[in-house]
Formats: C-alpha cells, sequence, structure tokens
C-alpha cells in the first residue's frame, strides 16, 4: 500500500476530469464541491478514498471525485461499500445516495448498512423527487406532491430518513443544507472523525422535477425560522431576536414556546442539545420535527459510540489466528476420520 | 385424513428379545456366521424428527474407516418438523458401500430401515425384490397406521417379497436405559443410535468413530445412553435369533493414498479456502442462508484462521454486491446461493461482467421454479446462469461431477476469475451437496498455485486496457497510488474506461467481453471420452448426474454395445474439441434433470440432433433409467 502522499492535497487533486452532467442550478454541484473543499483537509490520501453510489442523479457523483470510485446498480451502493469496508478497513468509504435510490430500492441495504456500523459516511441527497426518470414522487415526496405519475397528487405517506436511520441504530445521524457551504462542510468534518456509520441526510434542491423545495431552508432570510440550529450543549432556540422560541420536550413529545429576548431558554423549559445522549428517545423526538408546524433541525441530531462491523470481524480473525495459528490446508484437509489405502 | 375403510387390525410384535440389551455382556464376541458380500445398499428412513440422517452419516463415517467404496444420498423434507407420523415427513439416508468402485447411492437398496410406517409406505417400492425390511414394530400402531394411509397392517401383505424384520425397536432402547434418569421422551430420542448399533453389528462396522463423536458431543447421562443403547443394539443383533448372520463387505481396491469421506457442500466450502491459499489472496464470501447451500456458509465461518471473512448479508442481492465491493477491493470474493437467490442477484453480477471484476458464483441447484422443493434436486438453472441477465453479458459457467470434485472445480474457478477478471459461475446441485463419497485428499504441494498481480505502476495506467492473451483489464485495487479511476455500470470507453455513447465503441465492448469469455477454452483441458471415441452413440451430461451416466454407459459396454460418455465440467465456453467430438456419433443422447436445456445448447451451437432423457422428480436418476434409454437407442438405431 502506498505511503501518505508528501506535498499537501489541494482540492483540485480531487476534481476528475470528466464534464460534469447535472442540471444547471442542481443542488448536486454546490455538494461536490464542498465535498472536495474538505478532501484535502482529512488528510487522507487520495488514493485511499473510495466512492460509492448507486443509481440516480447524486449517484453520477463518483465520476467527478479524483479518487477510487465504483457507480454501482440501483439502491445497493450502501453493499458494495460494506464488502469494500469490511474487507479493506484501510479504506475511507463514502456512499453518495439520494431518497429514491436509498430509501425506496435500496432501503434494505439502508438500514441493515447503518445497524452494523460499518465505519463509512452515507450521504443521502434528499430532493424529494426522482430526478434522473424525469419527475415522477419519491418515497420523501409530500402527500399530494403532483408529478409525472401522481398526476392526481401522491397518496404515498412519506418516510423520514433521519427517524428510518435513528430506527436503525445509527451511531452518527445529522442534517446539512446542499447551500449552506459552511455547515456542509463542518457536517462532512464531523461524520468524517466519527468510528461508525455517519448518515447524513443532504436537502438538495432540483430545479427541474421540484424546485424550491427547501427554499425556506436554503435562503438565510428564511431559515432563522425555518431551520432549528443544533449545537451540542446549546438550548433549542429558533427564530429572529423579537421572535425568539424554544423548543421544550415533555414525556417525549416536542412542543413550541415563546421567548423573550432576555429570558434564558433552560429555566424556561427549553431542552439542550445532547446530541450522545444514552437514549435515542431525545434523537427521535428531534426526528419527529417537522415543517411547517416546526422548525426543521439541522446539525448533528445523535452522535453515539459503538463497535464497528469490520472491527469485530477483524478482531475475530486475530482471534483465530492466535488460538490456532495460521491455517494450515494440509492439516485441514487431514482432519477428522481419515484411512489410508495401501 | 380420511376414515380408514375396514378397522385396523393391531399389530403384533413377532420378535423379543432374549434377554434385556442392558444385561448383555459387551464385549461378546461374534459368535454367528459373517457372510461376504461385494456390495450393499441400505436406506434409513423415518420421522424427520428421528435422526435419520445422523444415523446415515455416522454409518457412513464408519464404511468409510472401513475400506469400502461409497456413495450417499440424503433425501429429506424441506420442513423442519413436519407433522410427526405423517408421509410429508419422512427423511431417509441411503447408503452404497462396496468392495468396487461405484459412483451411485444404487437405484435400489438391499435394505430397508422403517422406523413407522410412514417411512414405511413412502420407501418401499424402492426396496429390491428379496430385501429386508427392518421395522420398529413399536411404532406400527394404529394410529401411525391411519396417519401413514394404510388401511390395515402391510406386513402380512410383504412377507411375500421381503424379508421383514420386526424388532421392537423402542421397548429394547427404554430398556436399556432404564436405570437413567432421563425422561422418556429423551430416552426415545436415542433409539436411532440403537438401531446405528443394530447395523454396525449387522454390517461389520467399527464403532470408535461414532463412539468418539458421541464423547465430544454429548456430556453426563445423555452421553452415558447414546452410547448404551449403541452397544445395546450391537448386541441385540449378536443374540437375536432374528439374524442368523451378519455381513462383511471387503475393503475397496482403490487408488491408494490417505482418504476421508466428503459432502459436497464440505468440499466446495474447502475449495474456496484451498483457492486462498493457493492463490494468494484474502477470501470474502458474502452470503445469504439458502437452502441447500447455507452448509458452505456454515463450514466458511469456522475458518477465520484462513483470513477468510464471511458476511451474512441482508439478502441475496446485498451478498452479491458485497462480494463485488470486496473484489473491487481486491479480496478472493465468493457468493453462494441456490437458483432463486441466483435470480436476485443477476443485476450485480451483470455489473460484475460489466466492470470486468472477479467474482465467484455458487448455484446450488435445488427443484424450481420459484420456491420449488427446496431440499431436492434439479439442474435446470443452466440457462438462467448463461442468460438470466441483461443484454449480452457472457459469463464462464463450470460444473462439478462428483462430491469430491466440487474441491477441484472452486480452485478453478478462482484462477479463471482472476486470470481473465471476470465473474465465474460455478453450478453443483441438492445432490451433489448432501452426498457424500470418500475423497483422496489431494497433496496439497501438488495442488494449482497462481500468482495474482494487482496493477501497481501508474505509468500509462488504463482502467480497461487488455492483456493479449487473455484480453483481462488490470485489477486496480484502492489503496494503490496513482491509480484512482472510476468504474460503473455504465458503458465504458475502450481502453480509458471513460463512460461512453458511441455506437461503435458499446459494439467492440460488447464483442470484447464475449471473446474474453471464449479465450478461456484455452485453459480447458482435451475432452475425455469414457469408451470409444467414436461409434453409435454419445452420452453426454453435465454436473452430479456422472456417476449414474458413467456407471449406466460401462455397464452397457461391458454388456458389447456401442456406447461411449463425455460429462462436461465446462458449460461455457464448451471445451474447444467438443463439436469434432459429437460428430464422430451417430446419436447423441443429454441426460438431464431438468427439461432439455444442455441438449438445446449443443443443438443450438454444434447442430446435432442431439436427444434429451429429462428428469425432473427432485431425484437424482437411477443407473437403469439412463441403461434403459441407451438400450432403445441403440435398437432404434440399428
Amino acid at each position: 500500500m502506498a505511503a501518505a502522499t508528501t506535498a499537501p492535497l489541494k482540492t483540485r487533486d480531487f476534481v476528475s476530469d470528466l464534464d460534469v452532467r447535472w442540471c444547471p442550478g442542481c443542488g448536486d454541484y454546490s455538494i461536490l464541491k464542498n465535498i472536495q473543499k474538505v478532501m484535502p483537509e482529512l488528510g487522507v490520501p487520495k488514493e485511499n478514498v473510495v466512492f460509492v453510489s448507486g443509481i440516480g442523479c447524486s449517484s453520477r457523483f463518483p465520476y467527478y471525485m479524483n479518487t477510487f470510485g465504483f457507480h454501482t446498480i440501483h439502491g445497493r451502493a450502501p453493499a458494495f461499500a460494506t464488502g469494500i469496508r469490511a474487507s479493506r478497513p484501510d479504506l475511507s468509504v463514502w456512499v453518495v445516495t439520494g431518497d429514491g435510490d436509498g430509501l425506496s430500492i435500496g432501503g434494505n441495504h439502508l438500514i441493515h448498512t447503518i445497524r452494523r456500523n460499518l465505519n463509512m459516511q452515507i450521504l443521502l441527497f434528499n430532493n424529494r423527487v426522482y430526478g434522473l426518470t424525469k419527475g415522477q414522487y419519491s418515497p420523501t415526496s409530500r402527500e399530494g406532491m403532483r408529478s409525472k405519475s401522481s398526476p392526481q397528487g401522491s397518496i404515498d405517506h412519506p418516510i423520514d430518513p433521519i427517524a428510518l436511520a435513528l430506527a436503525a441504530g445509527a451511531t452518527f445521524v445529522a442534517r446539512t443544507i446542499d447551500v449552506d457551504a459552511p455547515h456542509l462542510q463542518a457536517t462532512l468534518h464531523r461524520a468524517h472523525a466519527h468510528e461508525g456509520t455517519s448518515f447524513i441526510e443532504i436537502l438538495q434542491n432540483c430545479p427541474v422535477y421540484n424546485d424550491n423545495e427547501w427554499l425556506e431552508l436554503e435562503d438565510r432570510k428564511t431559515r432563522v425560522s425555518a431551520a432549528l440550529a443544533l449545537e451540542h450543549g446549546e438550548p433549542l432556540v429558533f427564530g429572529p431576536k423579537g421572535d425568539r422560541k424554544g423548543i421544550r420536550i415533555h414525556d417525549g413529545v416536542p412542543s413550541i414556546i415563546s421567548l423573550g429576548d432576555g429570558d434564558d431558554p433552560v429555566s424556561h423549559g427549553v431542552a439542550t442539545h445532547n446530541e450522545a445522549h444514552h437514549s435515542a428517545s431525545y434523537a427521535f423526538a428531534l426526528a419527529s420535527l417537522a415543517r411547517p408546524e416546526f422548525p426543521l433541525p439541522i446539525g448533528v441530531i445523535r452522535a453515539v459510540e459503538k463497535p464497528t462491523y469490520e472491527a469485530m470481524l477483524q478482531a475475530q480473525v486475530d482471534d483465530a489466528l492466535e488460538a490456532r495459528g495460521p491455517g494450515d490446508l494440509k492439516a485441514l484437509l487431514h482432519s477428522g476420520d481419515t484411512w489410508t489405502v495401501e | 385424513m380420511a376414515q380408514p375403510k375396514k378397522p385396523i387390525k393391531k399389530v403384533e410384535h413377532v420378535a423379543q428379545p432374549e434377554k434385556p440389551a442392558d444385561q448383555l455382556e459387551p464385549a461378546a464376541l461374534p459368535k454367528k456366521q459373517v457372510k461376504q458380500v461385494e456390495h450393499v445398499a441400505i436406506r434409513f428412513a423415518g420421522d424427520s424428527g428421528d435422526g435419520m440422517q445422523l444415523t446415515g452419516t455416522k454409518f457412513t463415517e464408519s464404511t468409510a474407516l472401513a475400506g469400502n467404496d461409497l456413495s450417499t444420498f440424503p433425501d429429506f423434507p424441506a420442513e423442519i418438523r413436519a407433522p410427526a407420523g405423517s408421509l410429508a415427513g419422512v427423511s431417509g439416508f441411503q447408503i452404497h458401500f462396496s468392495s468396487e468402485d461405484i459412483r451411485t447411492p444404487a437405484d435400489e437398496p438391499d435394505v430397508l430401515v422403517a422406523l413407522n410406517p410412514a417411512a414405511l409406505h413412502a420407501n418401499i417400492a424402492d426396496l429390491r425384490a428379496g430385501g429386508m425390511v427392518i421395522i420398529n414394530s413399536d411404532a406400527f400402531t394404529g394410529k401411525n397406521l391411519e396417519r401413514a394411509g394404510y388401511d390395515g397392517d402391510p406386513l402380512p401383505e410383504l412377507v411375500d417379497r421381503y424379508r421383514v424384520v420386526e424388532i421392537p425397536l423402542t421397548a429394547l432402547n427404554r430398556e436399556a436405559l432404564k436405570d437413567l434418569k432421563l425422561s422418556t421422551r429423551d430416552k426415545d430420542r436415542c433409539k436411532n443410535f440403537f438401531t446405528l448399533g443394530l447395523m454396525f453389528w449387522l454390517y461389520n462396522r467399527p464403532i470408535d468413530s461414532t463412539v468418539r463423536w458421541l464423547e465430544t458431543k454429548f456430556r453426563g447421562d445423555v452421553l452415558e445412553a447414546n452410547k448404551r443403547v449403541l452397544k445395546a443394539g450391537m448386541h441385540f443383533g449378536e443374540t437375536t435369533e432374528l439374524f442368523p448372520a451378519s455381513f462383511t463387505v471387503p475393503k475397496a481396491k482403490i487408488q491408494p493414498g490417505t482418504y476421508r469421506n466428503i459432502t459436497g457442500n464440505q468440499a466446495l466450502a474447502w475449495g474456496i479456502i484451498a483457492a486462498g491459499v493457493q492463490l494468494g489472496r484474502p477470501i470474502f464470501l458474502g452470503a445469504y442462508p439458502i437452502t441447500p447451500a447455507s452448509d458452505i456458509l456454515h463450514e466458511l465461518a469456522r475458518y477465520r484462521d484462513f483470513g477468510v471473512k464471511t458476511f451474512q448479508a441482508e439478502d441475496e442481492i446485498a451478498a452479491a454486491s458485497a462480494s463485488i465491493g470486496a473484489a473491487f477491493a481486491g479480496q478472493l470474493a465468493v457468493t453462494t446461493t441456490s437458483g432463486p437467490g441466483l435470480l436476485l442477484k443477476q443485476e450485480a453480477i451483470g455489473l460484475a461482467v460489466m466492470t470486468e471484476l472477479p467474482l465467484v458464483v455458487v448455484d446450488v441447484q435445488r427443484a424450481g421454479p420459484s420456491t420449488g422443493m427446496p431440499t431436492k434436486t434439479e439442474q435446470a438453472d443452466l440457462l438462467a446462469a448463461l442468460y438470466g441477465r441483461n443484454s449480452d453479458s457472457p459469463m464462464p459457467v463450470l460444473a462439478p461431477c462428483t462430491p469430491g470434485d466440487c474441491f477441484a472445480i472452486m480452485i478453478e474457478a478462482f484462477q479463471l476469475a482472476v486470470k481473465y477478471m471476470t465473474p465465474v459461475t460455478v453450478l453443483s446441485d441438492g445432490y451433489l451437496a448432501n452426498s457424500s463419497e470418500p475423497w483422496l485428499i489431494p497433496d496439497v504441494d501438488s495442488l494449482p498455485r497462481t500468482e495474482v498481480r494487482y496493477r501497481e505502476d501508474p505509468e500509462n495506467f488504463l482502467p480497461y486496457e487488455r492483456d493479449a492473451e487473455t484480453l483481462a483489464r488490470p485489477w486496480a485495487i484502492p489503496g494503490t497510488k496513482g491509480l484512482e479511476h472510476r468504474i460503473g455500470g455504465l458503458e465504458s470507453e475502450e481502453n480509458t474506461g471513460t463512460v461512453s455513447y458511441l455506437p461503435e465503441n458499446h459494439e467492440r465492448m460488447v464483442q470484447l467481453r464475449a471473446e474474453k469469455v471464449a479465450r478461456i477454452t484455452q485453459d480447458i483441458p482435451p475432452t475425455e471420452v469414457n469408451g470409444a471415441d467414436h461409434g453409435e452413440l454419445l452420452v453426454i451430461g453435465w454436473g452430479g448426474t456422472y456417476g449414474a451416466i458413467s456407471s449406466a454407459v460401462n455397464e452397457a459396454r461391458e454388456d458389447g454395445l456401442d456406447v461411449s460418455s463425455v460429462h462436461l465440467r465446462h458449460l461455457n465456453p464448451f471445451p474447444s474439441d467438443l463439436g469434432e467430438i459429437l460428430s464422430r456419433f451417430r446419436q447423441v443422447l443429454v441426460p438431464e434433470l431438468n427439461a432439455g436445456q444442455l441438449r438445446r445448447l449443443l443443438r443450438a451451437e454444434f447442430l446435432v440432433p442431439a436427444e434429451s432423457l429429462s428428469k425432473v422428480q427432485g431425484q437424482p436418476f437411477k443407473v437403469h433409467e439412463i441403461r434403459t434409454r441407451i438400450e432403445q437407442m441403440l435398437s432404434a438405431g440399428s
């Protein structure tokens, strides 16, 4: 295996020579740029980085990264990534998926990869629509969404990616926004530093088939009220000056209380964000916060420690080697009952 | 179940032991006459909870150690515990052992051990006329007879055709254990070992290996009980007047060397381990439990000391996908399954074809379509393996022909996969998977060894540049500096691997993928023809039918018939000399456990008027079925 590169890498080192072919104005451009910006800062030699994707607009991502990349089949990227990471824990593995790829056809692989807690980053670009197949409603589309396949409005109840990841036992769950560069970059750093599966929902705009789906969160002016910015150890407050509000969680059920500008939120019963809470119930309460009744939590929702699959798998190999020594094929073939014919 | 028309008569036990089994002298030496026979086939049959598979396996191990050639056929229901005493719940295990070379579990057993009326009912038609039936008379109650679908006592009618030996096995077994503090239920669970002990005596088999196994498996009263009834069964055989003599089968005159008994699934798993050793790279197995392939996963999960990483995936698709991911990362990757799982994996396998990654896919075929008959054998996935993916998606297909061959074929499959950078399918089947034979343990030093090379040099690196001889692209794995590149399911430009929609490029790549697989013929040894290399009739088969076909052809040749046989281990590509061989015979017969799939391929490829002998009953061929068809074709053709 090659040693770490000597010269520090730059953003351009991670840019492949392929022309990027997303639609003009697609949120994926911003995400790509931010990831290419963050990559050199992670200190991982680029030959040790693998991007894995399934099928969909988001899944073209690996072609644009000058790292190792594997554009696989629809919905299965987490399973391919599992094989890579389980067999090669020295690699930095990144899965790029979307709401259709990851939550519909690939829902099974997403939950099982998360529950095994392989150390990888799963970036789910959520634009609430099927873009590559030209505009059908997706598993995260709002009820009633009119699309090519739902001219009278979608009658599917949507799934929430964050709640799903939590239910699968995710050890790192975060939500960020395609155009919020500093937050996106900080989230990527956190995810990479986390030992285990890091699941990030990235709210992403599809300008062609579902434009402005996240406008109130992407727009800085409205974001103040529409988003609940999560900071570990800080109270759950949102809203502009003069209209500050806080989230109280009582018996696991969140509610909104108004705060005066000088009020101490905590003494008014506002919950303090604890991403490492021992119980996932708190994170589930955050996941239940949905527009338009509540602000949408943005940031790290949960971050806890659990052993990774690949570490435990390698430990079993090491234990077997220690107990029995390296496997001896001849001894294996002659183990148990044998007999000799003269 | 419908009410029987006639009232059921209570079966009367005719045999009683001379004295309680536990009072017998343990060291009693055989005093009865010992008769020598050359070969015997025994079928053990009982309820699926009676331990028939274990009984058969232990008898087999002992028979192997006695030096006989043997072939076994376990045949059991898919239900773990079907209703007790029902026909659906009958589990059987047939073993054929001999002083000569044998290749099948025998068409007809000489001895049927039936632990209940259902086992008798389900199996008696197969017994050789004049054969011996040993029954547990305690189980022949009115209720059990009714459950087995008998209107009355079947035994009186059997006496004319067979030698019927009625033994109150349940009572004898309980008597032997009367002073142990086990529940009656637990005691009754030992009666298969009483039966085993009796059969050990009847065929003069050594009991040591079974005793050793019991000592590793059980403790305390359960160990004591099983050992005791095993010996009690032997002593019962020696003292009862029901058996005037015991039998012995001399050691087989087979190739010198060290042997072990092995099933196809075990050989296949060990072949995977051996491939890892011989190719010098770590094994990654992605699998999802499925009958009859799960044993391969179980077996490999035990060998982490060989660096084997097994991954029990959430489904068949993930099992294949994770394996392909591991192959991309430089592992010797394999995914194991059976028919329904193969179909689920096909899209992922297509990606391995497209990205030209080495992957071995094992399909232990079972009767289908759909769920079919999971524990029953069939060879009907051949066309699915060849053509079951979208578009032109060529892939090599290999098939082992005996349980032991499952070992060799896995090493070959991995060698081809890495040499040609292609997924390879291995088609085993339910019969090969579970049946066993004595296996001449290969000399590890003489096993094929292949050096696996990853691309390391970044100079002029092109992901799809091809080797001139094999057309393989380089295996450039993550972690190698300067080789960063992207692969995927989109069509790639020749050499560069860049995504390409150019019409001529796509056509060229389709041709290259096909040509690469076709070039594997250069690695296939010349085809062996069993018998004359030309003549009237060629019988050609593949996979687990080898034993039945070669036995039938050899018998027919001994009787002077003009017939030869070829058994294919390579289904894609075919050996390069196959067309020429086919042309030297006037007639071609293709026996298959499917509706004629290889027959269809041979006709399409070589324009020969091949005829099909099709059997789709979930059961392997019997020798006489093939023999009869050979005779028909030869008499019609002459």
